[in-house]
């Protein structure tokens, strides 16, 4: 079993917790993520790993979405997770700077971009970050976030706080004003695929991390299977991060909706159980 | 001279809606009549036929006599997973394909014997003989399918500290992942395990070698020596246009989904699996089967075999073949899929097949399919199982610095297992590509003779 050794709620529906697993924290490098387990009857899911501890603990954060994050939300510091693998895919080697990247983050893509902005940061490199969300309860991370950048943009789709509108509005001004050497977006899959097209005109190499479907995580089972580039590659053990220009997101985001009934149905069935506590809090 | 004993099956309405094993297995007074069969040959045909050796005449007289636990003994003396073979060695090809008996009518049905006893004795374990010098030195294996499990009992047993690295939250590799619960129940293979365990030897679960740890981090603690056992887990895919589609599975992510996530009895489990109402799997190997039968279960209304080639090339064992006819799979053969067409919603609609004729024998001596012109057809299905093959995961053999690797990613080894690293040895689909459950047993049990005389020497 793998220790909850905190938790804490960042937003409505998000929740950040510790986990106790030395051997995955003495290997973690930013990028790199793992699959974990709830409970025996449990299905396998992949979250980014944000950071780790001294004490060798893995940091992770999630947002509510289906059964399996609506019961994680639901364990306690004590609880223990009878699966937690990692750290698994390839984690990306950021040359040394002086360089500009520009990281994008959408929602609870703050999560996994806050390792990798904070490795570009101590390589010298120059980070820029637009942090957006739907409103200002949503936002997360922006304190740890500024702590690495050397500016920080908000933005939300409702103007609750800082630009209003979409993350990719505030990206062409930005591209004008600094030297921007490569940009890294993370977030929901439209956000990703928008912010594509518009480094795309403006010629910026983009980084993606994508969250496909997966089951062992571990490269054998192909659920996770994207086209980058007319070719197929496994999120899992190719990725999570991909040439965003190469991308086909549209077939992603059709891969994406592949369980969605009977994700609904299994998590239906864990509310009316009436163990679902976070949905309601 | 008396028939074969035929294993009685579950009845066919059973088999479409439940995950019951299939054969039944045979009784003790059922045994003691098949054993009955045995001409007890001085030049013993069938142990010839048995990669790991098992003493098939021996054991075989004492269920005659009707003593099951000495002949379970026996047999374990050999084989540390007697109840697994005895359900998934290809028998025909093996033992029972030289039995003398077969020559004139059927050969003694030594597989089904083997499970008999095997079942009989399953709680009980055979006693480790201990090499001097050994007790307590460290040896890792890396997986924990069949060729770990068997090299794994059999370096407990010379004395050794074995720990078992599985990556997946539960041990069995294949037999855990791949091979369904109606050909081998779980409990079965539960069986055998907590027996290797009983041996001492200890299985780190959730550990990925050359992620979680790797071979450096090991050696400092200790290990003397390494065992790579990670089989061929990496699906291919045809390349065709249309793979990508909703509905399109490898048969490893089809199979793993219910069998080690257990999504045949979603929502009870939290991972679905779609099985659809047509289902086309492409290929006719075991896997094939195994992915064919499954989806018949899962209540699927019509399942196709999509093959290449003919009948006779198909690469299943021929009971494997028979039980999937039997419960309605159909075998849409000399058909080689070119593309799966998709709905306007990315969803399969269905799989254009080639027609193929046979042609000369190619290098392997199996008849080359070859296109007859102009003659596709679109078959109507929703769902597509790739079951072309596997190779070997690249994760934990990339990360080991100056290991030498053949041809598909397999490691290349010698005839005892080594590769050129001095604490490094292989055997199983990893080093062989994909291949039997027995053969990567064989090659279990010869690399831990190697690593045992090999660690032997170097305490002396």
């Amino acid at each position: 079993m793998y220790k909850i050794t905190a938790k804490e709620q960042l937003a409505p529906g998000i929740f950040r917790m510790l986990i106790e697993a030395p051997r995955v924290a003495a290997k973690a490098r930013p990028g790199h993520f793992v699959v974990l387990r709830t409970h025996e009857a449990g299905e396998r899911i992949p979250l980014t790993i944000v950071s780790t501890t001294e004490a060798g603990e893995v940091e992770v954060i999630f947002q509510v979405m289906g059964k399996t994050t609506a019961y994680l939300a639901g364990m306690q510091v004590g609880d223990g997770l009878p699966t937690f693998l990692g750290p698994l895919g390839v984690a990306p080697e950021v040359p040394e700077g002086p360089g500009t990247v520009l990281c994008v983050a959408g929602g609870v893509g703050a999560a996994p971009i806050l390792p990798r902005a904070k490795d570009y940061s101590q390589r010298g490199w120059k980070v820029l970050t637009i942090l957006g969300a739907r409103n200002e309860d949503l936002l997360i991370l922006e304190d740890r976030l500024a702590e690495v950048s050397s500016a920080l943009y908000i933005s939300t789709d409702d103007g609750s706080k800082g630009h209003k509108g979409f993350v990719t509005d505030l990206i062409p001004e930005l591209a004008q004003k600094e030297e921007i050497s490569e940009v890294l977006a993370i977030g929901p899959v439209p956000m990703m695929a928008a912010v594509t097209k518009v480094t795309r005109k403006l010629a910026l190499p983009t980084t993606v991390s994508l969250n496909a479907l997966m089951v062992d995580g571990t490269g054998m089972c192909g659920a996770c299977r994207v086209s980058v580039g007319g070719e197929t590659k496994f999120t899992c053990v190719d990725g999570p991060e991909f040439d965003g220009h190469q991308v086909d997101f549209a077939q992603l985001r059709q891969r994406l909706v592949q369980y969605l009934e009977e994700e609904k149905l299994a998590l239906d069935r864990y509310k009316k159980e009436g163990e679902c506590q976070c949905l309601n809090g | 001279m008396p028939e074969r004993v035929k294993m009685p099956k579950l009845s066919l309405e059973e088999r479409r809606t439940t995950f019951s094993e299939v054969a039944l297995g045979l009784d003790a007074s059922m045994a003691q009549a098949e054993a009955e069969r045995c001409l007890q040959c001085k030049h013993r045909p069938c142990v010839k036929g048995c990669p790991v050796g098992v003493p098939i005449p021996e054991f075989i007289a004492r269920v005659k006599a009707g003593n099951f636990a000495e002949a379970a003994d026996l047999v374990l003396s050999v084989n540390a997973l007697p109840a697994v073979c005895g359900r998934v060695c290809p028998q025909e090809t093996q033992c029972e394909g030289a039995c003398v008996r077969g020559i004139k009518g059927e050969p003694v049905a030594i597989g089904a014997l083997e499970r008999f006893v095997a079942d009989y004795r399953r709680k009980e374990t055979s006693g480790p003989t201990p090499v001097p010098g050994l007790a307590g030195v460290k040896v890792a294996v890396i997986g924990s399918g069949p060729a770990g499990l068997t090299a794994a009992a059999d370096l407990a047993k010379a004395g050794l500290k074995v720990t078992v690295f599985e990556t997946l939250h539960a041990a069995g590799g294949v037999l855990r992942y791949g091979i369904p619960e109606f050909r081998l129940p779980k409990r079965v293979l539960e069986g055998e395990i907590q027996a290797i365990q009983e041996l001492g030897v200890e299985i780190q679960l959730d550990t990925l070698v050359g992620k979680t740890v790797d071979l450096t981090d090991l050696r400092r603690e200790g290990y003397r020596a390494f065992f790579i056992a990670t089989g061929a887990g990496l699906p291919r895919f045809l390349d065709i246009p249309g793979e990508n589609l909703n509905g399109v599975y490898s048969a490893n992510e089809f199979l793993t989904r219910v069998n080690l996530m257990g999504a045949y009895r979603f929502p009870e489990t939290d991972t679905p699996v779609r099985a659809g109402n047509k289902v086309a799997v492409l290929g006719a190997g075991n896997v094939a089967m195994d992915a064919a039968r499954t989806a018949l279960r899962l209540g699927a209304k019509s399942v196709q075999i999509i093959y290449r080639r003919g009948r006779e090339e198909m690469p299943a064992r021929l009971e494997e073949i028979e039980n999937a006819e039997e419960e309605g799979v159909r075998f849409e053969l000399l058909a080689s899929p070119v593309e799966i067409l998709g709905d306007e919603r990315g969803w399969v609609r269905g799989l254009v097949v080639q027609e193929m004729t046979l042609g000369e024998p190619g290098p392997d001596g199996r008849r080359k399919p070859v296109p007859v012109e102009g003659s596709q057809k679109t078959l109507e299905v929703d769902t597509v199982i790739v079951a072309i093959g596997q190779s070997p995961n690249p994760i934990l053999v990339q990360s080991i610095p100056g290991l030498e690797l053949g041809a598909r990613g397999t490691v290349k080894v010698d005839e005892n297992g080594r590769t050129g690293l001095a604490d490094v040895w292989a055997g199983g689909d990893a080093a062989t590509g994909a291949a039997t459950v027995i053969e990567a047993m064989g090659a279990g049990r010869r690399a831990a003779a190697d690593i045992i005389k090999t660690l032997a020497e170097e305490v002396k």
